[in-house]
């Protein structure tokens, strides 16, 4: 957003002024902008980084922790992705836990205690999410039926189609012909 | 029985189309809290003051369990509403200083007066996971057991205070005494 107002304002600008001074200005604009931006961006990652780990393992489990425990106060990111305080605090128990050597079963549960469901994007199977879980497959269930149903009232459509023998057949060509001629 | 066959699917339809369209409008930023009819975590910690502070300090009557932090803008609005009930007695309020740092809150606290009995220190947000809190303010109304019995997320002023907050009081105050 903010690179956005800035490059139409300069643009603005070349417009009145002489073009090669504007256009020389606006690149070194440019260039301290994405200087900043490239800043910010490893700061945020930074704000991630800051944590020893022992191992290779227990890093990664950070990692897909803190990618899997949804951010309470910004309900749309995950602990990872989120500047939240309190996805920075419950980062650092994440983190706490897992050298304290519990398992990633006992972080959930301590997480579950605390902030319910909502705390997972994959909510777990309980109860009351069980509609959440088996919903969809219901619906799906209830439409191959009802699909099913009509196929089969289709087929049944088609093989009640009546048979004739051959007296019949007869018959039937004599009516046809009487209406040809 | 072939057009009641033909209206269930459109039954259906308008029945999961009205409940999408409410789940539109739900309140999406209160989470219910999961500490509802559990007792306050333990703790073992440091008012605002610096005096030290446990679960044995907490008062014996209902009270309300105030986070707050001084660089929390909702916190001022909701704050004459805590000073009246604290001046008038109607109810004790215990504060907890969540995520600020020390001198701030002391700063915070003289300039604006303060309506707790004490303040937790919570300057980590370590007893706030406890709670469960996301983010101040939030209220809790505690029974005389110690056990929360119900949760406010975000401002609480006397329009809240008298539509939710007087009527949990009011039915928890008629639950029998065990």
């Amino acid at each position: 957003m903010k690179s956005i107002l800035f490059l139409t304002s300069n643009k603005s600008d070349s417009r009145n002024g002489p073009g090669w001074q504007s256009s020389k200005l606006l690149s070194c604009f440019s260039v301290v902008f994405f200087a900043v931006a490239i800043l910010q961006l490893s700061d945020a990652q930074a704000a991630v980084d800051t944590f020893a780990f022992d191992t290779e393992e227990q890093q990664q489990r950070f990692r897909r922790l803190s990618d899997e425990l949804r951010c309470p106060m910004c309900q749309n990111t995950n602990l990872t992705g989120s500047t939240g305080g309190v996805a920075e605090d419950l980062r650092r128990e994440v983190h706490r836990m897992i050298m304290e050597g519990m398992t990633d079963e006992e972080i959930e549960q301590f997480m579950f205690e605390r902030y319910g469901d909502f705390i997972f994007y994959r909510p777990r199977l309980r109860a009351e999410t069980l509609l959440l879980w088996f919903g969809p497959l219901v619906f799906l269930l209830i439409g191959a039926a009802a699909g099913f149903g009509i196929w089969r009232r289709a087929r049944q459509q088609e093989n009640s189609a009546p048979q004739l023998d051959v007296n019949q057949q007869e018959k039937l060509r004599d009516l046809l012909g009487q209406k040809d001629s | 029985m072939s057009k009641l066959k033909f209206y269930i699917p459109v039954i259906g339809f308008f029945a999961l189309a009205i409940l999408l369209w409410r789940g539109l409008y739900l309140e999406q930023g209160e989470l219910p809290s999961m500490l509802i009819d559990k007792p306050m975590p333990q703790f073992v910690m440091s008012t605002v003051e610096g005096a030290p502070v446990t679960n044995a300090d907490l008062p014996d009557e209902m009270f309300l369990l105030n986070v707050w932090g001084s660089y929390c803008l909702p916190c001022l609005v909701e704050h004459p509403t805590l000073m009246r009930l604290s001046e008038e007695g109607t109810i004790p309020v215990v504060g907890v200083n969540y995520r600020d740092r020390q001198d701030l809150a002391i700063d915070w606290l003289d300039d604006n007066g303060d309506p707790f009995a004490f303040s937790i220190l919570d300057e980590d947000g370590r007893f706030g996971i406890d709670l469960g809190v996301y983010g101040a303010p939030e209220t809790y109304l505690v029974d005389g057991d110690g056990v929360i019995r119900y949760r406010h997320v975000s401002v609480l002023d006397e329009v809240i205070w008298e539509n939710e907050f007087l009527p949990a009081i009011a039915e928890l105050r008629a639950e029998p005494a065990n």
